[in-house]
């Protein structure tokens, strides 16, 4: 029998989970809002979530072999999540090579150019739509009404018709259909495939909460500064008359919130660091949608605040037990 | 009763304690034969004051202390010597032994009750401590006498019995309160008049409610019989390590040992539950120590049972009483099975440090293979003593150990939380004890 021992150090037991377990349930909680997109906007948007997937897929399997590295990996959840994030971030008429060069670009530069999984410093779904914005901005802004508006094309997000009359534009003349919460809440209106139905989103959002994939630190402090600055600054009638809830349910935030910028691999690694990442989210979000040329801050504050991790992570350092 | 307390961090394993928490302990098994290394304890080996031939009585020392960091050390069974030679140990590698074969005369050591040690004087009760051979019987086996002898500028005002017991599968120490609770809230009264202590507290586990029940019946008469000094039953929140002794003083009085500091620092001491059923032992029957409470446990065996060992029996035969393996085992563990240490031969002999012994097979043995840290913080969250292990570990890995070393590695008492925790199942435990072993030898 001795001969057969095995001898190894602790711990001689350990939890289940798994990397592979919790990008695969991180994956299956966007099921709902994909469900929403389809259905909102059309068998389109399944293409499109199909197509990123698959490149993503196919471009993580590429790079890892010329990197001689383990290529079974490129299975492990982590690019297919890639790939349908990148999807829900793309207008619901975008061509369909959109999502083939944000994939590609998103696994090769935004994720494997830094070392593969566990080493990026940014999202590599909102690396890929930042590329994708700035290349082809007259692509990611053009979007369209839900299938049911009689005028399906061609119409402008909330904020966006907010940004419109705040420069004075046409937008001043323009009569969108009306945007009441329940709308907002439930993906009536234009929008990413995956961002209009905040419903769907906070489903998957409890699910993480449940399997404890996901803690209240980062979304929570994000959307909450969002709400409070947004009913301080963004009002007409002077100070604190700002429509909190509106600005909380418009925009990419409950998506940005809860499934991007609650990645494990781009943010803090402790609790005050997670708050602190929030705040910046949150504060940077304001002031892009108030001060900026773009109506929605969410995918940019996420990528600024992403690069500030290390920097924070420094400095929120657990001060451990008996330190003086 | 008192709200439930706890400590940050921990995880939540099985707890597996069903398989022996119910049965009473077994008595003792008296082995033909028994190997009794001269080193058990934390400190300087024992010398031996026996040699080949010589006729020994159970009881009787074979083993002198070595200084004053050291243990007695007495023959656990009753016959013959038949050398004094090297032989593996559970955990200290191979220490030179005194091998002794039984000769059928009388096991039981002498006991004598004696009905007026409460009235001993401290001086007396330390010597008795000393003289019995008594070492911490909760892992470390630190010799005990010196523990209870803390220096002058180190007032002790709290005594702590620690009856978590937090890893899996051991229920000795629930046991023991169990069947045995008079006998320990005396030893504990013993360790409380030593130290001068006017606090005392029994910590015990919520998972463990019969031992809190015949533990708090204990505590009231124990209050009854003493003026001026408090006792209480505290039950702790179940998680690991709650056992640890930091973990212990911090969920009582949330009170933090400082930084490669002892719990003396803080005022008080923390005793094992085995450690104080050995003192009364000692004091009240004038029983050396040679027999604890060992929880033999695991998938493997056919009949998994608490029972008293003679230190010294060997685990072969310990196993064969028992009656024997259901299943091969592919790992046996000396300890609990997040800290335990894994054998490479079953001719071991049970030490005084040994409070339990798991046997696993094949199919619940775990080879995970090492996977990229996705920074996904449990392991922060995790770990009882505030650290960042994953930083640790990539400094480790660059073998930045200074750096490690000013991020608090040497605090990481290696519980294993941590490596418990990770998705990613990275050897985070590997990492560190290999950043702090490497510490001792840089600087």
């Amino acid at each position: 029998m001795d001969e057969n021992l095995i001898v190894s150090v602790g711990p001689h037991i350990k939890d289940t989970a798994t990397t592979k377990g919790i990008m695969w349930a991180v994956v299956f909680s966007l099921i709902p809002a994909g469900i929403a997109g389809v259905f909102i906007f059309g068998i389109n948007s399944l293409y499109a979530m199909m197509i990123s997937i698959t490149t993503a897929v196919l471009t993580e399997t590429a790079v890892l072999a010329f990197r001689k590295t383990e290529v079974s990996a490129a299975l492990d959840g982590s690019a297919v999540l890639t790939g349908l994030l990148l999807a829900y971030n793309l207008p619901p008429g975008a061509p369909l090579w959109l999502p083939v060069v944000g994939s590609v670009f998103a696994i090769a530069i935004g994720k494997q150019v830094f070392g593969g999984l566990g080493h990026n410093i940014f999202n590599p779904a909102l690396a890929g739509r930042a590329f994708l914005m700035v290349s082809w901005p007259v692509y990611m802004t053009s979007w369209q009404n839900p299938r049911w508006v009689p005028d399906a094309v061609s119409t402008a997000t909330p904020l966006a018709i907010l940004k419109e009359a705040s420069r004075g534009g046409p937008g001043l003349n323009y009569q969108p259909p009306p945007f009441g919460y329940i709308d907002l809440f439930l993906g009536n209106r234009g929008g990413c495939i995956g961002e209009v139905c905040v419903a769907a989103l906070l489903i998957g959002a409890a699910f993480l909460f449940l399997r404890k994939i996901i803690t209240w630190h980062i979304p929570i402090t994000y959307i909450s500064t969002v709400a409070l600055l947004s009913r301080m600054f963004n009002g007409r009638a002077g100070f604190f008359s700002g429509d909190a809830l509106f600005f909380i349910l418009t925009g990419g935030l409950a998506l940005g919130a809860f499934f991007m910028a609650t990645d494990y691999v781009t943010s803090p690694l402790t609790a005050k660091g997670r708050i602190i990442f929030g705040l910046g989210c949150g504060i940077l979000t304001f002031v892009i949608r108030k001060f900026s040329g773009y109506p929605e801050g969410v995918s940019y504050s996420i990528l600024i605040m992403n690069s500030a991790v290390p920097l924070i992570d420094k400095y929120t350092h657990p001060k451990w037990f008996g330190k003086k | 009763m008192t709200a439930m307390r706890e400590f940050y961090g921990g995880i939540h394993p099985d707890s597996f304690k069903l398989d022996t928490a119910g049965k009473s302990i077994k008595k003792a098994f008296i082995p033909k034969r028994v190997v009794v290394p001269l080193l058990q304890h934390t400190g300087s080996p024992a010398e031996a004051v026996v040699k080949a031939g010589d006729t020994v009585k159970a009881g009787s020392l074979i083993g002198k202390a070595a200084g004053y960091v050291s243990g007695n050390v007495h023959a656990s069974i009753s016959g013959k010597v038949a050398k004094i030679a090297y032989s593996e140990t559970p955990v200290f590698s191979r220490v030179l032994s005194v091998w002794i074969e039984s000769d059928g005369a009388r096991q039981e050591p002498d006991a004598v009750e004696q009905v007026d040690a409460a009235a001993f004087p401290k001086e007396k009760l330390l010597e008795i401590i000393r003289e019995a051979g008594i070492v911490g019987l909760g892992g470390a086996a630190f010799p005990t006498h010196v523990k209870l002898s803390p220096p002058k500028d180190k007032p002790i005002h709290t005594v702590i019995l620690n009856g978590a017991e937090c890893e899996p599968y051991l229920t000795c120490d629930e046991r023991l309160m169990i069947e045995n609770p008079r006998e320990i809230a005396k030893g504990l009264e013993i360790v409380a008049k030593i130290l001068d202590a006017k606090n005392v507290y029994i910590a015990i586990e919520d998972n463990k409610p019969l031992a809190i029940q015949a533990m708090k019946k204990q505590s009231s008469e124990y209050r009854a019989r003493s003026a001026g000094c408090k006792i209480e039953v505290a039950v702790l929140k179940t998680k690991y390590p709650q056992g640890a002794e930091k973990q212990v003083i911090k969920a009582l009085l949330d009170r933090e040992v400082p930084e490669r500091g002892l719990p003396m620092d803080v005022g008080c001491v923390v005793q094992n539950v085995g450690t104080v059923f050995a003192i009364y032992e000692a004091v009240y029957l004038k029983k050396p120590l040679i027999e604890r409470v060992v929880t033999i446990s695991g998938p493997c065996m056919a009949q998994p049972a608490n029972v008293k060992v003679r230190v010294g029996t060997l685990l072969r035969d310990m196993v064969d009483y028992l009656g024997g393996f259901k299943k091969e085992p592919q790992k046996i563990i000396i300890g609990g099975p997040m800290m335990g240490i894994t054998q490479y031969t079953i001719d071991v002999p049970l030490t005084k440090r040994v409070s339990g012994v798991l046997f696993f097979p094949k199919e619940e043995i775990r080879e995970d293979r090492e996977d990229v840290c996705i920074r996904c913080g449990r392991c922060v969250d995790a770990c009882p003593m505030r650290l960042s292990p994953t930083t640790l570990m990539h400094r480790v890995k660059k073998e930045n150990f200074l750096e490690a070393k000013n991020l608090g590695i040497v605090d990481c008492y290696e519980c294993g939380a941590c490596a418990y925790i990770c998705p990613a199942k990275i050897p985070l435990l590997d990492y560190m004890k290999f950043g702090r072993a490497k510490l001792k030898t840089v600087c």
